[in-house]
């Protein structure tokens, strides 16, 4: 029982209708999330991370959309759980934190009223409670005159200073699991080293668990112990965030490491994966990564199962044949 | 000598707060000229003007005080038409993905937009530039029927980005372009950047919290606090050898993608408050949260200087204080 974990995401699968067909953007994306547990989800850009979050708290638009699979959290499947049930996980139980604050917060109410909503939905408090209690949900994420911003509307705030807010809005209560889709790019890295530090309090303090979505690489490294990577809508690679970083078993993750500018010369041409994701429509069947992979092999045009190599997942034919390079430079790989 | 294409003088801009009782000094006394072809970084504080100073280059926002000459000619003391003519050569990439979409146009049309503004050419020359645009930001061309809310959020940034390379502006200002994007694709789109400018002479203020970026592709950056310039010069110089406390505690903050057992525990985690733009304190702005304060810096505001030749730096004890003491034969010999 008590190592059960808290999130357990089984074959999840998120289809679009858009015009007039329909597109499997996701496909058997399994996962599981511990109690406290803190997992980073990397991945090419638009290969399923921010809807994978969405689908776990319903929030996906629902005439155009089909989910499948299952995701497991506290004994209930959130995948097509009934409103009147996800009200009480979302925001509550489970928090998000949105990629973009400016559209996830409403122009027309102050981020005192829109914190003090939360607030009010899962708390019993009057107005001058819910009102100091949002101050200083604002004065722990680091914003000055926490009153100031309480009053403002976001088009008045900074883009930091929105995400700090919105931040602020997921951690008011105290949830079990926070889901984090790009918390910190819009923040200094300063503020972003005090936002993270806050965030490891709380998962040590509370247990609250992380899935943290980030291009950042380096944010993963210094908060996260697991690391998940996505390509083309599947799971290709789950490790532990260190061994990823020094030997990445799956050559998606290798060229994403590659491709970081601290292995080039300042102004050299950054190293990038030739090619591009296949279209959604014309996804193959077999290794989704073969048409950019240089490892390619024959078998490689058959699907590809995820499969354990030590601690690692992974979802590539040539696993536990090949030697990838990571996040190092040649020289702190020789020492 | 060639003159520069962005000259800012003493810029100032200030917006009232909600109820109208204080003045957020969102831009206080800024000046840095940028060359033809230079790409100028910007970091700093989250809140501390950046994206406010970019607004006012392109002409976005009017200087409450001082001036912004675009090659030369300070844009508001020309006839309106001429105005927005000129504005063509420059422009802004939003931070916010979603500013500039019309969530009622595709992808195609939205790419588009900016060239049927201008009318030039036929419409078909149109597409055709617009489909090209969409291609070399790394999107299949069945991208272009879409809607922005069908698209993921690196996607809707490399449409943006797309939508102001069709006009050929001469400058750009990139406002945290690169953030959403993954680091492949992100490199791309840096080389892309990279090209055109090699191509076409463009010159791009780039303004970025990513410092492996901004030092990667900047020949020049400058280190923003509460408005303020902390401290500005060559990208290596600085990224080596910081001479202001804050660009030091930044440069320490900065997350490393190595494995626990390789990363220096070297972060100078600031203390204090983070103080407010209505109200910034005297003297220097940075000391409520410099480890390095004394006395001094509360009374006097240290001035702007240039404390070897390019750098240029505002603290009572510039590179003494970040253990890179200046020593202007040292420096120059690095410059040259
Ligand atoms: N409502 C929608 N209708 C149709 N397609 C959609 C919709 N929402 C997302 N998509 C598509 O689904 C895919 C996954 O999108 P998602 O936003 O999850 O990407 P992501 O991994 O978060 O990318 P990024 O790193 O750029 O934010 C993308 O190709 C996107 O275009
Ligand atoms: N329209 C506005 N009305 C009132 N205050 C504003 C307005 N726009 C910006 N501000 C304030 O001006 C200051 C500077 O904002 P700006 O957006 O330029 O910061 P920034 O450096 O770009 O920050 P970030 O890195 O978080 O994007 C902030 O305190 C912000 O709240
Ligand atoms: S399955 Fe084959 S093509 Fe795909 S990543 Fe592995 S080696 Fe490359
Ligand atoms: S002037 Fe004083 S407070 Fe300001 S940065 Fe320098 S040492 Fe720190
Ligand atoms: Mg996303
Ligand atoms: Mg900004």
């Amino acid at each position: 029982m008590s190592d059960a974990p808290l999130l357990d995401v089984r074959g999840l699968g998120i289809s679009f209708l858009i015009g007039g067909g329909s597109v499997h953007a996701t496909q058997d994306v399994s996962f599981a999330v511990q109690p406290g547990e803190r997992v980073g989800i990397v991945g090419e850009s638009g290969c399923g991370k921010t809807i994978t979050g969405l689908s776990l708290l319903g929030l996906l638009p629902a005439a155009t959309t089909r989910v499948v699979g299952q995701a497991m959290f506290e004994g209930e499947n959130l995948v097509g759980l009934p409103l009147s049930r996800m009200r009480h996980v979302r925001g509550r139980k489970i928090s998000m934190i949105f990629q973009e604050p400016m559209s996830a917060l409403d122009p027309v109410f102050t981020i005192g009223q829109q914190i003090g909503e939360t607030i009010r939905t899962h708390f019993k408090v009057d107005k001058k409670q819910a009102r100091e209690r949002a101050i200083e949900a604002l004065a722990s994420v680091g914003i000055p005159s926490p009153a100031r911003v309480h009053d403002s509307y976001p088009h008045q705030l900074s883009g930091g200073m929105r995400q700090r807010a919105m931040i602020a809005i997921a951690l008011v209560c105290e949830p079990r699991l926070l889901i984090a889709d790009e918390p910190t790019t819009a923040l200094d890295v300063t503020i972003q080293a005090q936002i993270i530090d806050l965030l490891l309090d709380l998962s040590a303090r509370q247990g609250t668990a992380l899935l943290f979505i980030t291009h950042d690489l380096g944010v993963i490294a210094e908060t996260c112990t697991r690391m998940i990577t996505m390509y083309a809508g599947q799971v290709v690679e789950d490790a532990p965030v260190d061994s990823a970083l020094v030997r990445p078993r799956h050559p998606y993750t290798s060229g994403l490491l590659r491709s970081l500018p601290r292995l080039s010369a300042r102004g050299a041409m950054l190293p990038s994966i030739a090619g591009r994701v296949p279209t959604l429509r014309d996804m193959p069947t077999g290794c989704r990564f073969a048409e950019r992979c240089a490892h390619r092999q024959e078998a490689c045009a058959a699907p590809q199962a995820i499969e354990q190599e030590g601690a690692h997942q992974v979802r590539c034919w040539r696993q536990g044949e090949l030697v990838l390079p990571g996040a190092l430079t040649d020289r702190e790989a020789a020492a | 000598m060639t003159a520069p294409i962005v000259s800012v003088d003493e810029l100032r801009i200030r917006f009232p707060t909600q109820d109208r009782r204080e003045t957020v000094k969102a831009v206080d006394g800024v000046s840095f000229d940028v060359m033809p072809g230079e790409t100028f970084g910007i970091i700093g504080e989250s809140g501390s003007g950046k994206s406010t100073l970019g607004r006012a280059v392109v002409c976005l926002l009017k200087p409450t005080e001082g001036q912004v000459r675009l090659g030369g000619i300070d844009p508001y003391s020309l006839p309106s038409a001429e105005l927005r003519r000129r504005r063509r050569a420059f422009q802004i990439i939003f931070q916010d993905p979603n500013a500039a979409l019309n969530p009622r146009m595709s992808v195609i049309d939205s790419i588009r937009e900016p060239l049927d503004i201008i009318g030039e050419g036929s419409r078909d020359s149109r597409t055709r530039i617009a489909r090209e645009m969409l291609e070399r930001v790394g999107l299949r061309p069945e991208f272009g029927q879409r809607y922005p809310h069908e698209l993921s959020g690196g996607q809707k940034q490399r449409i943006n980005i797309a939508r102001v390379l069709t006009v050929r502006p001469s400058v750009i200002v990139c406002d945290e372009v690169v953030a959403a994007l993954d680091v492949s694709i992100r490199a791309d789109i840096l080389n892309l950047f990279a090209e055109l400018q090699r191509e076409f002479g463009l010159t791009y203020l780039f303004i970025t919290h990513d410092l492996g970026v901004v030092s990667h592709v900047s020949s020049r950056i400058a280190v923003m606090y509460l408005g303020k310039f902390m401290e500005m010069g060559p990208a290596d110089e600085i990224a080596e050898r910081p001479l202001h406390p804050y660009t030091q505690a930044l440069l320490s903050a900065e997350p490393i993608p190595l494995p626990s057992s390789m990363r220096a525990t070297r972060r100078i985690i600031l203390q204090g408050e983070i103080p407010s733009p209505t109200n910034p304190p005297s003297g220097c702005r940075f000391r409520t949260r410099c480890p390095h304060a004394q006395a001094v810096c509360a009374s006097e505001m240290p001035a702007w200087r240039e404390a070897a030749p390019g750098r240029f730096v505002a603290c009572h004890f510039a590179g003494e204080a970040t253990g890179h003491p200046i020593d202007p034969t040292t420096t120059q010999e690095a410059t040259a």
